[in-house]
């Protein structure tokens, strides 16, 4: 198997310079073609930050200390701008977390669907607007020619975060980032959400990078997953074998803070602070490492 | 514990959508339908429902932040449902709600020193400026934050530091009673861990009677006796917990158990055994 993404010791700090916070310390991963892969870790564990740099979208103030991100063997970092512009979009697509903010609330569905078609296959309007009523239709919308006419305020939540997985589909992309793309959603429309994005991956042949904090969505669609806490990557493989058998200790404690339906509440354990404490401490550790330079 | 503390007959709500005309009687649309509920004194009943299922507006309505349409409410044996705001007002102190967003539910421009003792400081309960520090400190150390953060802006906290603060407020008055609308949805899972044990452990030191409201069954099982199931403002099931979650009898209670992604491998969990009804396609944002 061949990586779609690679992802080697990249270092990501964000702020101004001599007090900048590192949020990306020598992140690596891999995502395989097909392949989905959960990245995992609660809020500041950078996980997002990983999914923006790939994407090229890192806030103003980020700076990239190191490392490489290869897509299909070519290094996007190395890449002239205007090169990896045409990537986006078109060979990588974002599914975006907040279905009510991602979409503009000013331009009709149809229009927003078809521009992407446009600018990256060179579709004509008409063309581009029966190709996105052909998304639509893909992404389980009733009278999709109808819902192209609509503002995005006349669609329900579900309903506009299916528009956006249909946009992330539209042309034909080799990797999906889902950045938390259910976290608003209540648990029967995220079902429906998940079987479509799985749909879709497999009739598109996507692979698909799925950041979430939450175990339960890895364990039902991510065939691989990656858990990252304060920037790095404390452990990765199977799904299956790392919820069975988690190895680092984060993960068992991450798994114990989850509460679930299917059991009474008594083993629920909160990560303990103490763990935390040290996996941060360790991290600053080999940031003054990494400031010492190579001795 | 089986006196009932708060009780719920037939209530009801309703409100006027935006009329076609000006002239034309505005239609009504019911969003909370003759609900019966029974909260025993010291117990946590969780209220369950989409988004749109009316869970919200009943726990404004328990707190009377919204007049019922039709039906009542018995708090502590008194109707409340048509009390108004002077009659009420001695009883509010014995009601409090904690509301889902810290963020806006605390004033940014107030330390946590004042805005823990402003609920004392309405009801005439505060004895000058070192009582109000005292009062404050102690509200701080029952769920679990430093004393020093009396000075603290808001802005100085993490999320889960600023939920505490909320529960801190609603304790000041030593309630009877309290709503709780979704206080952790937004939060980590371990913070929410946090905070769901910190009122396992505030209900049994203070013997809390509370309506929690959420979204996730999960959660539920955490902190409450009973539930109450909400679909399109009616119950549709409702009793302990171990019975709802062990043998559900409503189709849909055994739908949103079933949608719960629990953190084991399920193949065939995203097969399309049950198909995409796109159900609510007119609804409009929620």
């Amino acid at each position: 198997m061949t990586a779609v993404l690679a992802v080697h010791d990249l270092h990501v700090a964000i702020g101004p310079r001599g007090s900048a916070a590192n949020v990306l310390r020598g992140a690596s991963l891999e995502v395989q073609a097909g392949e989905v892969r959960g990245l995992v870790g609660e809020s500041g564990a950078g996980k997002s930050m990983l999914g923006r740099a790939v994407l090229g979208l890192l806030p103003a103030n980020a700076v990239i200390g190191g490392g490489t991100i290869q897509f299909e063997g070519r290094d996007l970092l190395a890449m002239p701008e205007p090169e990896r512009r045409s990537l986006l979009g078109r060979r990588i697509a974002l599914i975006p977390q907040d279905p009510m903010t991602s979409l503009n609330p000013v331009r009709r569905v149809g229009a927003q669907i078809s521009i992407v078609l446009r600018h990256h296959l060179a579709l004509s309007k008409r063309d581009a607007l029966e190709r996105a009523a052909e998304l639509l239709a893909e992404v389980a919308i009733r009278e999709p020619r109808r819902v192209l006419e609509l503002y995005p305020h006349e669609i329900s939540g579900g309903m506009r975060q299916r528009v956006l997985i249909a946009m992330a589909f539209a042309c034909d992309p080799s990797l999906v980032i889902a950045d938390e793309p259910t976290t608003a959603l209540d648990v029967t429309v995220q079902r429906q959400v998940l079987q479509l994005v799985e749909r879709l991956r497999q009739r598109h042949g996507a692979a698909i990078l799925f950041v979430t904090h939450d175990l339960g969505v890895v364990a039902k669609i991510c065939r691989t997953m990656t858990v990252l806490h304060a920037g790095r990557v404390l452990e990765e493989g199977e799904t299956a074998d790392v919820l069975a058998k988690p190895r680092h200790p984060y993960t068992r404690a991450l798994l114990a803070a989850t509460p679930r339906a299917d059991r009474p509440a008594e083993a629920l354990r909160p990560v303990p602070p103490a763990l935390i404490e040290s996996l941060w401490s360790e991290a600053h550790r080999l940031d003054r490492l990494a400031m010492a330079g190579p001795a | 514990m089986s006196e009932i503390l708060l009780r719920t007959g037939h209530l009801s709500f309703a409100y006027p959508e935006r009329s076609s005309s000006l002239f034309r009687r505005p239609v009504m649309r019911d969003v909370v339908k003759r609900v019966d509920l029974a909260v025993p004194r010291g117990s946590v009943l969780g209220l369950v429902g989409e988004s749109g299922s009316g869970k919200t507006t009943l726990g404004r309505l328990l707190v009377r932040l919204l007049r019922p349409t039709s039906g009542g409410i018995q708090f502590d044996g008194i109707e409340i449902g048509r009390l108004g705001e002077a009659e009420l007002r001695p009883l509010r102190a014995r009601i409090q709600m904690i509301f889902q967003d810290p963020q806006s539910s605390l004033n940014p421009r107030l330390r946590l020193g004042v805005t823990l003792t402003r609920p004392l400081q309405v009801y005439g309960r505060l004895k000058g400026r070192q009582d109000q520090r005292n009062r404050a400190a102690a509200l701080l150390d029952l769920v679990g934050l430093p004393k020093g953060f009396v000075d603290r802006y808001p802005h100085e906290l993490s999320g889960g530091q600023r939920q505490r603060a909320g529960i801190a407020r609603a304790l000041a008055l030593e309630p009877d009673f309290i709503v709780a609308d979704e206080i952790v949805s937004g939060l980590d899972v371990s913070t929410q861990a946090h905070i769901l044990l910190l009122l396992r452990e505030l209900r049994a030191r203070l013997g809390l009677t509370m309506v929690f409201i959420s979204h996730d069954l999960s959660v539920v099982r955490v902190l409450c006796d009973d539930v109450a199931i909400l679909q399109h403002g009616e119950v549709v099931e409702y009793g302990p917990v171990a019975r709802i979650f062990n043998s559900p009898q409503h189709p849909y209670t055994r739908q949103l158990l079933s949608a719960i992604p629990l953190p084991d491998v399920e193949p065939g969990w995203l097969d399309d055994a049950n198909p995409i009804v796109p159900s609510h396609q007119q609804g409009s944002a929620a």
